[in-house]
Protein backbone atom coordinates (compact mmCIF):
# COMPACT_ATOMS: atom_id res chain seq x y z
CA UNK A 1 0.00 0.00 0.00
CA UNK A 2 2.75 2.33 1.02
CA UNK A 3 4.16 1.96 -2.79
CA UNK A 4 1.02 2.87 -4.34
CA UNK A 5 1.07 6.14 -2.42
CA UNK A 6 4.28 6.73 -3.42
CA UNK A 7 2.95 5.98 -7.04
CA UNK A 8 -0.15 8.29 -6.19
CA UNK A 9 1.92 11.42 -5.47
CA UNK A 10 4.65 10.57 -8.31
CA UNK A 11 1.48 10.78 -10.96
CA UNK A 12 0.22 13.45 -9.05
CA UNK A 13 3.08 15.38 -9.76
CA UNK A 14 3.64 14.64 -13.48
CA UNK A 15 -0.05 15.17 -14.01
CA UNK A 16 0.65 19.16 -12.85
CA UNK A 17 3.49 18.61 -15.06
CA UNK A 18 1.75 17.77 -17.90
CA UNK A 19 -0.71 20.15 -17.13
CA UNK A 20 2.09 23.00 -17.22
CA UNK A 21 3.81 21.68 -20.43
CA UNK A 22 0.34 21.14 -22.18
CA UNK A 23 -0.96 24.54 -20.91
CA UNK A 24 2.58 26.79 -21.96
CA UNK A 25 1.90 25.29 -25.71
CA UNK A 26 -1.86 26.38 -26.17
CA UNK A 27 -1.32 29.62 -24.66
CA UNK A 28 1.71 30.15 -26.63
CA UNK A 29 -0.09 29.17 -30.06
CA UNK A 30 -3.46 30.80 -28.85
CA UNK A 31 -3.26 34.18 -27.47
CA UNK A 32 -6.60 35.27 -25.94
CA UNK A 33 -8.16 36.31 -23.10
CA UNK A 34 -10.05 33.31 -22.57
CA UNK A 35 -7.71 30.01 -20.87
CA UNK A 36 -8.10 27.65 -23.64
CA UNK A 37 -5.26 25.34 -22.08
CA UNK A 38 -7.22 24.91 -18.77
CA UNK A 39 -10.29 24.30 -20.55
CA UNK A 40 -9.09 22.37 -22.75
CA UNK A 41 -7.41 20.54 -19.75
CA UNK A 42 -10.12 19.91 -17.68
CA UNK A 43 -12.35 18.58 -20.10
CA UNK A 44 -9.63 15.56 -21.69
CA UNK A 45 -9.24 14.52 -18.24
CA UNK A 46 -12.90 14.51 -17.53
CA UNK A 47 -13.35 12.17 -20.36
CA UNK A 48 -10.23 9.97 -19.41
CA UNK A 49 -11.34 9.99 -15.83
CA UNK A 50 -14.50 9.02 -17.11
CA UNK A 51 -13.33 6.18 -19.34
CA UNK A 52 -11.07 4.72 -15.74
CA UNK A 53 -14.31 4.56 -14.27
CA UNK A 54 -16.20 2.88 -16.69
CA UNK A 55 -13.73 0.13 -16.91
CA UNK A 56 -13.71 -0.06 -13.50
CA UNK A 57 -17.09 -0.67 -13.40
CA UNK A 58 -17.41 -3.31 -15.90
CA UNK A 59 -14.28 -4.93 -15.51
CA UNK A 60 -11.56 -6.02 -12.69
CA UNK A 61 -9.34 -3.36 -13.14
CA UNK A 62 -6.35 -3.35 -10.41
CA UNK A 63 -7.24 -1.12 -7.25
CA UNK A 64 -3.98 0.45 -7.51
CA UNK A 65 -3.52 1.15 -11.19
CA UNK A 66 -7.82 2.90 -10.74
CA UNK A 67 -5.50 4.95 -7.62
CA UNK A 68 -2.49 5.85 -9.65
CA UNK A 69 -3.80 6.80 -13.00
CA UNK A 70 -7.42 8.84 -11.54
CA UNK A 71 -6.59 9.99 -8.11
CA UNK A 72 -3.16 10.66 -9.02
CA UNK A 73 -2.22 11.66 -12.41
CA UNK A 74 -5.90 12.80 -13.87
CA UNK A 75 -6.05 14.12 -10.47
CA UNK A 76 -3.32 16.42 -10.47
CA UNK A 77 -3.51 16.90 -14.35
CA UNK A 78 -6.92 18.77 -13.87
CA UNK A 79 -7.65 21.16 -11.84
CA UNK A 80 -10.41 23.28 -10.34
CA UNK A 81 -8.56 26.11 -8.53
CA UNK A 82 -7.29 27.82 -12.00
CA UNK A 83 -10.44 27.39 -14.00
CA UNK A 84 -12.33 29.23 -10.56
CA UNK A 85 -9.91 31.84 -11.02
CA UNK A 86 -10.06 32.21 -14.21
CA UNK A 87 -13.54 32.73 -14.46
CA UNK A 88 -13.35 35.69 -11.61
CA UNK A 89 -10.95 37.22 -13.66
CA UNK A 90 -12.71 37.73 -16.70
CA UNK A 91 -15.64 38.66 -14.57
CA UNK A 92 -14.00 41.57 -12.98
CA UNK A 93 -12.42 42.72 -16.39
CA UNK A 94 -16.09 42.90 -17.71
CA UNK A 95 -15.80 39.76 -19.89
CA UNK A 96 -19.23 38.40 -18.60
CA UNK A 97 -19.65 35.94 -21.86
CA UNK A 98 -16.23 34.96 -21.57
CA UNK A 99 -16.32 34.26 -17.95
CA UNK A 100 -20.02 32.58 -18.54
CA UNK A 101 -18.06 30.68 -21.15
CA UNK A 102 -15.19 29.64 -18.84
CA UNK A 103 -17.52 28.46 -15.94
CA UNK A 104 -20.34 27.02 -17.17
CA UNK A 105 -18.60 25.87 -20.65
CA UNK A 106 -16.26 24.20 -19.23
CA UNK A 107 -18.68 22.32 -16.78
CA UNK A 108 -20.78 21.49 -19.51
CA UNK A 109 -18.09 20.15 -21.73
CA UNK A 110 -16.16 17.95 -18.72
CA UNK A 111 -19.30 16.54 -17.37
CA UNK A 112 -20.33 15.67 -20.94
CA UNK A 113 -16.97 14.37 -21.85
CA UNK A 114 -16.93 12.14 -18.56
CA UNK A 115 -20.43 10.69 -19.26
CA UNK A 116 -19.60 9.56 -22.84
CA UNK A 117 -15.72 8.40 -21.76
CA UNK A 118 -17.99 6.24 -19.28
CA UNK A 119 -20.84 5.00 -21.37
CA UNK A 120 -17.73 3.95 -23.75
CA UNK A 121 -16.15 2.14 -21.09
CA UNK A 122 -19.02 0.50 -20.18
CA UNK A 123 -20.68 -0.47 -23.71
CA UNK B 1 5.92 22.55 -9.69
CA UNK B 2 6.25 18.60 -10.40
CA UNK B 3 6.66 18.17 -6.46
CA UNK B 4 4.16 20.62 -5.58
CA UNK B 5 1.45 18.56 -7.71
CA UNK B 6 2.58 15.33 -5.75
CA UNK B 7 2.62 16.93 -2.48
CA UNK B 8 -1.24 18.51 -3.13
CA UNK B 9 -2.21 15.30 -4.61
CA UNK B 10 -1.25 13.71 -1.27
CA UNK B 11 -3.00 16.25 0.96
CA UNK B 12 -6.27 15.57 -1.74
CA UNK B 13 -5.79 11.48 -1.39
CA UNK B 14 -5.69 11.94 2.66
CA UNK B 15 -8.76 14.12 3.23
CA UNK B 16 -10.48 11.86 0.74
CA UNK B 17 -9.80 8.95 2.89
CA UNK B 18 -10.64 10.99 6.25
CA UNK B 19 -13.71 12.92 5.39
CA UNK B 20 -16.81 10.97 5.11
CA UNK B 21 -18.94 11.25 2.36
CA UNK B 22 -22.74 11.67 3.53
CA UNK B 23 -25.18 9.69 1.48
CA UNK B 24 -23.34 9.08 -1.03
CA UNK B 25 -22.66 12.87 -1.56
CA UNK B 26 -18.53 13.66 -2.59
CA UNK B 27 -18.12 15.99 0.51
CA UNK B 28 -14.33 15.61 0.40
CA UNK B 29 -13.86 16.80 -3.30
CA UNK B 30 -16.02 19.51 -2.41
CA UNK B 31 -14.47 20.97 0.40
CA UNK B 32 -10.82 20.49 -1.55
CA UNK B 33 -11.79 22.42 -4.79
CA UNK B 34 -13.68 24.87 -2.96
CA UNK B 35 -10.88 26.08 -0.39
CA UNK B 36 -8.13 25.50 -3.00
CA UNK B 37 -9.72 28.04 -4.93
CA UNK B 38 -9.63 30.65 -2.59
CA UNK B 39 -6.30 29.60 -1.38
CA UNK B 40 -5.38 30.38 -5.35
CA UNK B 41 -7.32 33.55 -5.74
CA UNK B 42 -5.23 34.18 -2.47
CA UNK B 43 -2.13 33.37 -3.29
CA UNK B 44 -2.27 35.06 -7.10
CA UNK B 45 -3.45 38.46 -5.41
CA UNK B 46 -1.07 38.36 -3.00
CA UNK B 47 2.21 37.38 -5.34
CA UNK B 48 0.68 40.15 -7.97
CA UNK B 49 0.74 42.78 -5.07
CA UNK B 50 4.58 41.54 -4.36
CA UNK B 51 5.78 42.46 -7.44
CA UNK B 52 6.08 41.31 -11.42
CA UNK B 53 6.06 37.97 -12.21
CA UNK B 54 9.83 37.09 -12.22
CA UNK B 55 12.47 34.98 -10.47
CA UNK B 56 11.12 33.19 -6.73
CA UNK B 57 7.63 34.96 -7.29
CA UNK B 58 7.42 33.08 -10.04
CA UNK B 59 8.93 29.97 -8.34
CA UNK B 60 6.76 30.58 -5.72
CA UNK B 61 3.54 30.71 -8.31
CA UNK B 62 4.48 27.93 -9.96
CA UNK B 63 5.25 25.67 -7.03
CA UNK B 64 2.70 26.79 -4.74
CA UNK B 65 -0.25 27.80 -7.44
CA UNK B 66 0.13 25.80 -10.35
CA UNK B 67 2.06 22.79 -8.48
CA UNK B 68 0.39 22.31 -5.23
CA UNK B 69 -3.23 23.97 -5.49
CA UNK B 70 -3.41 22.87 -8.82
CA UNK B 71 -2.98 19.15 -7.85
CA UNK B 72 -4.64 19.33 -5.00
CA UNK B 73 -7.92 20.41 -6.60
CA UNK B 74 -9.40 18.28 -9.43
CA UNK B 75 -11.78 18.76 -11.74
CA UNK B 76 -12.16 15.76 -12.85
CA UNK B 77 -12.97 13.72 -10.14
CA UNK B 78 -16.10 16.34 -9.72
CA UNK B 79 -17.54 15.31 -12.87
CA UNK B 80 -16.83 11.94 -12.75
CA UNK B 81 -18.80 11.99 -9.17
CA UNK B 82 -21.60 13.91 -11.06
CA UNK B 83 -21.35 11.45 -13.50
CA UNK B 84 -22.04 8.43 -11.12
CA UNK B 85 -24.49 9.99 -9.42
CA UNK B 86 -26.14 10.79 -12.52
CA UNK B 87 -26.12 6.82 -13.30
CA UNK B 88 -27.25 6.02 -9.83
CA UNK B 89 -30.16 7.84 -10.92
CA UNK B 90 -29.70 10.72 -8.52
CA UNK B 91 -30.02 13.75 -10.81
CA UNK B 92 -30.96 16.19 -8.34
CA UNK B 93 -27.86 15.65 -5.66
CA UNK B 94 -25.84 15.65 -9.10
CA UNK B 95 -27.32 18.72 -10.04
CA UNK B 96 -26.85 20.54 -6.64
CA UNK B 97 -23.28 19.05 -6.37
CA UNK B 98 -21.79 20.46 -9.52
CA UNK B 99 -23.61 23.83 -9.29
CA UNK B 100 -22.76 24.27 -5.89
CA UNK B 101 -19.06 23.70 -6.69
CA UNK B 102 -18.90 26.07 -9.50
CA UNK B 103 -20.39 29.14 -7.49
CA UNK B 104 -18.55 28.75 -4.44
CA UNK B 105 -15.54 27.91 -5.99
CA UNK B 106 -16.01 31.20 -8.05
CA UNK B 107 -17.11 33.24 -4.68
CA UNK B 108 -14.42 31.34 -2.82
CA UNK B 109 -11.71 32.18 -5.55
CA UNK B 110 -12.99 36.01 -5.65
CA UNK B 111 -13.07 36.30 -1.33
CA UNK B 112 -9.03 34.77 -1.22
CA UNK B 113 -8.24 37.89 -3.81
CA UNK B 114 -10.26 40.44 -1.67
CA UNK B 115 -8.44 38.83 1.34
CA UNK B 116 -5.08 39.54 -0.05
CA UNK B 117 -5.94 42.61 -1.87
CA UNK B 118 -7.00 44.18 2.26
CA UNK B 119 -4.29 42.95 3.94
CA UNK B 120 -1.59 44.40 1.12
CA UNK B 121 -3.52 47.76 1.46
CA UNK B 122 -3.15 47.31 5.03
CA UNK B 123 0.62 46.58 4.58
CA UNK B 124 1.67 48.44 1.25
CA UNK B 125 5.81 48.11 2.34
CA UNK B 126 4.44 43.89 2.33
CA UNK B 127 6.61 44.03 6.00
CA UNK B 128 4.30 41.74 8.17
CA UNK B 129 3.47 43.58 10.95
CA UNK B 130 2.74 42.15 14.72
CA UNK B 131 -0.41 40.98 16.21
CA UNK B 132 -3.12 43.66 17.15
CA UNK B 133 -3.66 47.50 15.49
CA UNK B 134 -1.01 49.01 13.74
CA UNK B 135 0.01 51.93 12.29
CA UNK B 136 -2.20 51.71 8.77
CA UNK B 137 -5.44 50.33 10.82
CA UNK B 138 -8.27 52.92 10.88
CA UNK B 139 -10.34 52.32 13.86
Amino acid sequence: MTGAVVALAAAGGLGAGARFVLDGMISSRVRSGFPLGTVLINISGSFLLGLLAGFAASAALDRSFVLIAGTGFLGGYTTFSTASVDTVRLLKAGRRGLALLSGLGTLAGALGAAAAGFALAAA
Amino acid sequence: MVLGGSLGTLARYGLDLLLPAPGGLPLATFLINVSGAFLLGWLLERLAAAGPDAGRLRAARLTAGTGFLGGFTTYSALTVEAVLLLDAGRAAPALLYLAATLLLGAAAAACGAAAAGASARRRPDGVRLPAGPGPGDVP
